[in-house]
């Protein structure tokens, strides 16, 4: 029986103990889990940067955005962690029979102005539509290809010991934008998603200093999760540190009322970036430029103790495990 | 045990016989129920738990609390002494019920 | 946010763990009743900080842990029915019964709802006039005045599609429970501060006197929490028991009569059994006998369901202090957060996942780097 996404621990180990054994001989791009695959071209140089997404998110609209914007802009996020530009996106739509065809169009309508805001055309798509009740009005699934400039090599197991952690600005915007629509927890707020594109902000980074080790887009899960995949993945330790978190009163409120913890909730316009020390001034001097990295701070570092593990430092000044948070997140009474 | 926030009353209202508030965290509005402190007022600060107010927040209090904090390093250092309470016992407005 | 943000002030905390330095001559054990407070404590590292003679015992003050196996297969049951409507608490969706959760339950087909306030509970039965709303009222005295209006619109409203499975439980008598046991090692308590505000501080006095152990009514912010330490630990050095409120700004002694006079409305007092715990006598709240018409036990005929708990899972002896979660032979490995064996194991404010989470670098040892 499958229990409720979120990101976090269920869906990792769906992926680990499922479908890596099952793709097991399709070739070495799922050897290492990362936002999109990397696969060299015959002959050619460079490398294409290949990734795809599905889109459930409910409701269909909040503000600030729609599961239009967010199919979009989260494959061009997927392909730019591996520091590719993306080039096209696919998308395929799966509707319920009974969806509003006005409902349909307005979605569209935005999945085509976030492509062309962002330069990133869709050039290909499908459409089935299955019988009521058999799907929640329309799921979105998107693809995208990239192309990795030469001498870019982001992957999660090159985090290293002394990597500096950088997130892009303030976090829980989209997660919070989105519960404050949801039923039984609506509540009000001028908090809008930060869903935007990344992939410009990317190349600015590049451009600053071409041997970034990770990037990541912190979106199910949070940084939180992000930053135990990626301590995972590599075998490092990682440590940050609380009170350098941006983040916004708003979010630190409706996380209060709700018991969530900011740390583990969704972002769709933001990257966490591990960056070798020499590297670090210019690539944040780089992102203050950019309109998607005004809020760019240094939160944490990679350390060689406790490899697989993150460590926060509490405002207190002690330490504290933090752990992949388990699937779907739940207000809380107590 | 029970999550419980402060946040300020913003508007008071009547739905149907029962007081609510839209009640403002740092921004986030929500609305809650007022039925369990009928004399609070636009403007105060209420502890919400499960959306109902439960408490009222006296401010005052809270800044003679954490004056008491700020204190009691400070005093210990000038005077060197070590120990010392602060606060004392609560009056038994029950009259010691058991 | 005010209110809060002031009683997170690092430079504070200092001059209060200074001051409770300074205090502590000898070694004292201080239980922290609520899960609330010792989310605070583990969540901040509070415990990392405290000079080691002071030991913190996390106590029975999580509702989601303490409900009984018996009560979530009731709600389990209720919430399989297809004209069932269930509304819970975040929380309580991943708390394991004898055989599943909500949350599987939910992927089988039932129709449960999260609410953030009972009020949405009875919203949704006015909407669905045609369905079975059915709400899971469980939690300490804060929760009980929220849970008892429900009762008071359903009544009020005529609404003959509600009605509520109640699990209250009640601090002051599980203080009495632990007081009294032979094996209690608990020389001061932190009372809950939330509970206080609705119920007062003034049922703690008695227990004071009885057992002359210090209780100190204590907030939830780190500072607030430290207060609570400093306190007791000055009661405790200077061979006093009183009754102190450290919670001053939200805690009165009467507490909220508008609150207390709708519990006495609704509920009464019962005996509960407590998960991990067993049986406490009169140690919690059910639907008092005018409102029966309201009580999902009666409407769906599971008053019978019963169940035994984990023969491996020592919960009980971790909500009494008398071990910490990692020394239970489960812990970590028939029992983790995704597998849990006792509801401990299950909220995150609940001691074993508290310490599964925040504190396994300690219990599995590795060094941990603080530099």
């Amino acid at each position: 029986m499958i229990g409720h996404g979120g990101g976090g621990r269920l869906s990792g180990e769906l992926v680990e103990h499922l479908f890596r054994p099952a793709f097991a001989t399709s070739g070495a791009a799922l050897g290492e889990l990362h936002d999109a695959a990397t696969l060299a071209l015959d002959g050619g140089a460079g490398r294409l940067a290949f990734s795809t997404d599905s889109y459930v998110v409910r409701p269909l609209f909040f503000p600030g955005g729609s599961i239009g914007e967010l199919a979009v802009h989260g494959t061009i996020n997927d392909v730019s962690m591996s520091g590719a530009q993306p080039i096209a996106l696919s998308c395929g739509f799966i509707i319920e029979e009974g969806l509003e065809l006005a409902t349909l169009g307005r979605i569209a309508d935005r999945m085509g102005d976030a492509a062309r805001a962002a330069g990133v055309p869709i050039v290909t798509g499908d459409t089935k539509v299955v019988d009521a009740r058999l799907a929640d009005g329309v799921y979105v699934n998107t693809a995208g290809v990239g192309v990795v400039p030469d001498g870019v090599d982001i992957r999660p197991s090159r985090a290293t010991p002394g990597d500096v952690l950088v997130v892009s600005g303030p976090i829980g915007l989209h997660g919070v934008a989105v519960m404050s629509q949801r039923e039984g927890l609506e509540f009000g707020t001028q908090i809008e998603s930060d869903s935007a594109p990344l992939h410009g902000l990317v190349g600015a980074m590049l451009d600053a200093h071409r041997d970034l080790h990770v990037l990541r887009d912190p979106t199910r899960g949070g940084v939180a999760a992000s930053l135990c995949e990626i301590a995972s993945s590599a075998a490092v330790g990682v440590e940050y540190d609380e009170a350098a978190i941006p983040v916004p009163p708003e979010v630190a409120a409706a996380c209060s009322f709700l018991g969530l913890d900011p740390m583990n909730v969704a972002n769709e316009g933001k990257l966490v970036a591990f960056v070798p020390p020499e590297g670090v001034d210019a690539v944040v001097a780089a992102m203050h430029d950019h309109e998607h990295g005004r809020g760019a701070r240094v939160i944490g570092r990679v350390v060689a103790d406790h490899p697989g593990v993150v460590v926060a430092r509490t405002r207190l000044g002690a330490s504290r495990v933090v752990d992949l948070p388990l699937g779907e997140q739940l207000p809380r009474i107590c | 045990m029970c999550l419980a926030v402060p946040g300020k009353i913003v508007e008071t209202r009547d739905e149907r016989g029962t007081r609510m508030a839209t009640i403002d965290f740092d921004g986030i509005r929500k609305d809650i129920c007022l039925a369990y402190l009928p004399d609070i007022e636009v403007g105060d600060y209420a502890i919400v738990h499960v959306g109902f107010a439960i408490s009222k927040v006296d401010e005052a209090t809270a800044l003679e609390t954490l004056a008491l904090f700020r204190e009691l390093g400070v005093l210990d250092d000038e005077l060197g002494v070590t120990g010392g309470t602060v606060g004392g016992p609560i009056p038994d407005a029950r009259g010691g019920v058991r | 946010m005010r209110f809060l943000d002031e009683f997170n002030d690092p430079e504070l905390a200092r001059r209060l763990f200074d001051e409770i330095e300074r205090l502590a001559t000898r070694e004292w054990a201080i239980m922290e009743v609520c899960g609330g407070q010792t989310h605070s404590i583990i969540r901040n590292g509070i415990d990392q900080l405290l000079p080691d003679s002071i030991e913190l015992i996390h106590g029975p003050g999580c509702p989601v842990c303490v409900t009984p196996l018996g009560v979530i297969d009731k709600a389990l049951e209720i919430a399989a029915l297809p004209e069932v409507i269930f509304c819970s608490f975040g929380d309580m969706l991943r708390v394991p019964g004898s055989q599943h959760d909500l949350f599987q339950i939910r992927s089988e087909g039932g129709d449960i709802r999260v609410v953030y306030s009972p009020l949405d509970a009875v919203r949704l039965a006015e909407e669905h006039p045609d369905r079975q709303v059915v709400f899971f009222a469980i939690g300490f005295e804060t929760t009980a005045p929220p849970n008892a209006m429900t009762v008071h619109l359903a009544h009020q409203r005529g609404l003959t599609n509600f009605s509520v499975l109640v699990s209250h439980v009640l601090v002051p008598p599980a203080i009495e429970a632990l007081c009294s046991s032979p094996t209690s090692r608990v020389d001061a308590f932190l009372a809950a501060g939330h509970v206080c505000s609705v119920m007062g501080t003034w049922q703690y006095g008695p227990l004071v006197d009885a057992y002359q152990v210090p209780i100190v009514v204590t907030g939830f912010e780190p500072l607030d929490v430290l207060d609570g330490i400093r306190r007791a630990v000055a009661q405790l050095e200077a061979g006093e028991a009183r009754l102190e409120n450290a919670y001053e700004r939200v805690v009165s002694s009467a507490g909220n009569a508008a609150a207390q006079a709708m519990i006495e409305d609704v509920f009464q007092v019962c005996d509960r059994q407590w998960r991990g715990i067993g049986e406490i006598p009169a140690s919690g709240w059910r639907l008092s006998d005018r409102y029966a018409d309201f009580d999902a036990e009666l409407r769906f005929g599971v008053s019978d369901v019963d169940a035994p708990e984990s023969s491996l899972c020592r919960s009980g002896e971790v909500l009494q202090g008398l071990i910490k979660p990692h020394e239970c032979e489960a812990f970590g490995k028939e029992c983790t957060p995704r597998a849990p064996l006792g509801a401990t194991m299950v909220s995150s404010e609940g001691a074993c996942a508290a310490y599964y989470q925040y504190r396994r670098l300690d219990v599995v040892p590795v060094e941990v780097g603080v530099g």
